[in-house]
């Protein structure tokens, strides 16, 4: 599927040619990444993001993988076989620090990635599927993430361990009976470092399989683009090789910069002291908390300080806790259902006045203070703090998202994405054909083309 | 209908929310946490710089020689180092040699090879700093009921690494009367030692540097209270990260190499892209 001036794959040599019929591996490249994909031709650098974030997973693959023949998943000696591999193994402090740094830089990467469809609109039709596969790779990441920071097996690895798992025995009746059946255990020990260790190598293929399901998606309407504004005519696109396989190729080196500066001069910055001692039970760390990258959430899950009653009685209607895993499993869970919540025509927040307002001056402080308090101790005034913060994005996302879509009133869009690139040039040489579509729908969300 | 169902749900949590903040802003105005010695009298460490510090920071190793000694003379009567090797001394300048004379100096523990009974034997250079106490209890025995920690990877495991270790060790002082005039159950409690670097102000430890010229140091430094807790925080540091030299020298040639692919990237995109009025993202943003 694309665009009908997608440029076709023609094999030149006989072994091309044979190749392509017996297995058409270089036509799908050349439709997919090559120059048979035409993509939007005004795309800016929060569409690199994509593709780096494949490339962090093949970091964390390449890095696991090999970090994976050292490390041994046993809770006598995981945490002195990490440090074997910090101080014994051949570059093995490098395959480590590349690994945990390469987690956080997933993060930063996806993180950008999902705000940039959030601001967008790139999860609105046709795009839902992409989206929802994206939540998904986002769900899987948090997991594996989760249950990597886990095999260490030092202090901030079994106390996260022990809250997490926690949280299930906060479910009604089944609670403590799944929480024993996830750890294998009354509490973390080496049945759940086993466990964790087997999904943490699976799960990264299983987002390899759910990448490869997004990026086919993606290929079928095409990529979204910063006005929102379908694809019209060849003269709106470019073929992705070689344009923008030469921007990713800038935006890759910066992200490598950057990522490296980190490895190599800071690699503790992002990790937690406390993870440097071994795990022991019997000795409870001052402030459990999270990877970073899981703040916001955590902040949440702890901004719940008190049950639900029946007013002017003591029958407690939900705890506090179950409150509290309720709203951290939906704040990640509502976003399956945004493509829905949010029914304004126009894609680009670009476009929304209103839209736009909520979303630089509500949801990213909003999410950034959730983030602050989620990593700071569970104290005033960080708890009322998250609360506020908490109370903001939910209302953000489940009430204000779907009425300002009901009540607002879209700046006019460019007739096509060429015009918006070329302006005045594109504008003359389009006219003809800008007075025949005038509609919303012709510039908001028509198919690309009537196929 | 998602809309309707989203918007319940919305206001379900936000109202959830808004109880727990009611109650939260009426509990601190009502009763609000009063302060505690720990919150009062806890100090932030005093900074410590090292050689090995910043991205172009070495170690020195005159400095991590030094701190080994303190550590061999002081320390390691009560704390172990497991993780250490002495192999892993010839990183502080030591030869072969020297390497396997301190090692002679320490019993590890063995087997008779006659017997198969266990016994001590002097160590290898392959062997690890023996630990000081048989297991935790008898560690604890020893120590006011307190497991001196392992200190192989102290300097990684607690915030501001250096600076804690050298500020807790030059830290030991009387209680201050201010703290008993504020809080007078906040005693420290006897065979316990008041020190403000400490999280919770009063520990097992001893002060372990007590006079200036303790250790012999034999490359003519002066051996001060303040130059020992320098000097073995820096070995610290090495324990810790024995590869911290290597990872910076690896780095800069990986940045350098970086940058000059990324400039690379950058020209073939802005040739590939002229004429392409790129705008995208002056129109974008």
């Amino acid at each position: 599927m694309s665009f009908p001036w997608a440029q076709q794959y023609v094999p030149t040599s006989p072994f091309m040619r044979w190749m392509d019929e017996k297995l058409p591996l270089p036509r799908l490249i050349h439709g997919a990444v090559g120059p048979g994909f035409p993509v939007p031709r005004n795309l800016s650098y929060f569409w690199n993001f994509g593709v780096l974030a494949g490339v962090c997973l093949v970091i964390q693959i390449l890095t696991g993988v090999i970090l994976a023949m050292h490390f041994a998943p046993n809770a006598a000696i995981a945490f002195d076989s990490t440090e074997h591999i910090m101080r014994d193994v051949n570059w093995g402090w490098l395959l480590r620090y590349a690994h945990a740094n390469g987690a956080s830089a997933f993060f930063v990467v996806v993180y950008i990635h999902i705000f940039r469809g959030l601001f967008y609109g790139s999860y609105k039709a046709p795009r839902e599927m992409i989206w929802l596969l994206g939540v998904v790779i986002y769900l899987l990441m948090m997991a594996t993430g989760f249950m990597g920071y886990v095999l260490p097996w030092g202090q901030m690895s079994f106390w996260g361990a022990k809250v997490i798992t926690g949280l299930f025995s906060a479910i009604p009746i089944v609670g403590t009976p799944l929480q024993q059946w996830l750890l294998g255990g009354f509490a973390p020990d080496n049945a759940a470092l086993n466990r964790f260790f087997s999904l943490h190598f699976l799960l990264p293929f299983v987002i390899a399989g759910v990448v490869i399901l997004h990026i086919w998606a993606l290929h079928i309407p095409g990529s979204s683009n910063p006005t929102g504004v379908a694809v019209k005519q060849e003269s709106d696109t470019v073929p992705f090789h070689p344009y923008y396989t030469a921007k990713d190729g800038f935006g890759l080196g910066i992200f490598l910069l950057v990522y490296c500066a980190f490895v190599f001069f800071m690699p503790n910055a992002l990790g937690h002291p406390d993870n440097y001692i071994p795990a022991n039970p019997l000795s409870t760390p001052a402030h459990i908390v999270p990877e970073w990258y899981y703040w916001p959430f955590y902040a949440i899950l702890r901004a719940f300080t008190s049950d639900l009653v029946i007013p002017f009685t003591h029958i407690v209607l939900v705890p506090a806790k179950l409150l509290g895993v309720m709203a951290m499993f939906s704040a990640i869970l509502l976003m399956f259902f945004l493509p829905w919540l949010d029914t304004s025509p126009v894609r680009s927040g670009h476009y929304r006045p209103l839209f736009k307002k909520f979303f630089f001056f509500g949801l990213i402080p909003c999410v950034l203070v959730l983030g602050y308090c989620g990593g700071a101790p569970a104290a005033e005034p960080f708890v009322m703090i998250s609360q506020v913060a908490a109370i903001y994005y939910f209302a953000h996302f489940l009430i204000i998202l779907p009425l300002v879509s009901s009540f607002e009133r879209p700046d006019p869009l460019p007739f096509s994405i060429t015009e918006a690139v070329l302006g005045h040039d594109g504008r003359a040489r389009l006219a003809p054909m800008a007075a025949a579509a005038t509609t919303p729908d012709a510039a908001g969300i028509a198919p690309a083309h009537p196929a | 209908m998602t809309r309707i169902l989203g918007i319940l749900v919305g206001l379900f949590f936000c109202f959830a929310l808004s109880v727990s903040l009611f109650k939260g802003v009426y509990a601190a105005a009502t009763d609000p946490a009063a302060p505690t010695a720990e919150s009062v009298f806890h100090k932030h460490p005093r900074e410590l710089s090292l050689a090995s510090d910043g991205a172009f920071g070495r170690f020195d190793k005159r400095q991590l020689q030094r701190g080994f000694q303190v550590y061999k003379e002081v320390c390691s009567a009560c704390h172990s180092l497991r993780l250490v090797a002495f192999r892993d001394l010839k990183a502080l300048g030591y030869n072969d040699d020297e390497v396997k004379a301190i090692a002679k100096g320490f019993q590890v523990p063995g087997l008779d090879p006659a017997t198969g009974e266990v016994n001590t034997r002097p160590g290898l250079a392959t062997d690890y700093f023996p630990k000081p106490f048989a297991n935790d209890i008898a560690a604890r025995a020893a120590n006011n009921n307190a497991v001196p920690p392992d200190l192989s990877l102290m300097t990684k495991a607690r915030e501001d690494g250096q600076s804690y270790v050298y500020s807790l060790l030059t830290g030991f002082q009387p209680q201050p009367a201010a703290l008993l005039k504020q809080f007078p159950d906040a005693k420290t409690p006897p065979n316990l030692h008041y020190n403000p670097y400490f999280p919770n102000l009063n520990l097992a430890m001893a002060p372990p540097l007590t006079a200036e010229g303790q250790v012999g140091y034999k490359d003519g430094t002066k051996a001060t209270v303040d130059q020992m807790a320098q000097d073995v925080a820096a070995f610290l540091v090495w324990t810790a990260e024995p590869k911290l030299d290597k990872r910076k020298q690896t780095g800069w040639p990986v940045l350098g190499f970086l940058l000059f692919a990324t400039v690379l990237a950058y020209l073939s995109k802005k040739q590939i892209w002229a004429g392409k009025h790129d705008a995208g993202e002056a129109s974008a943003m």
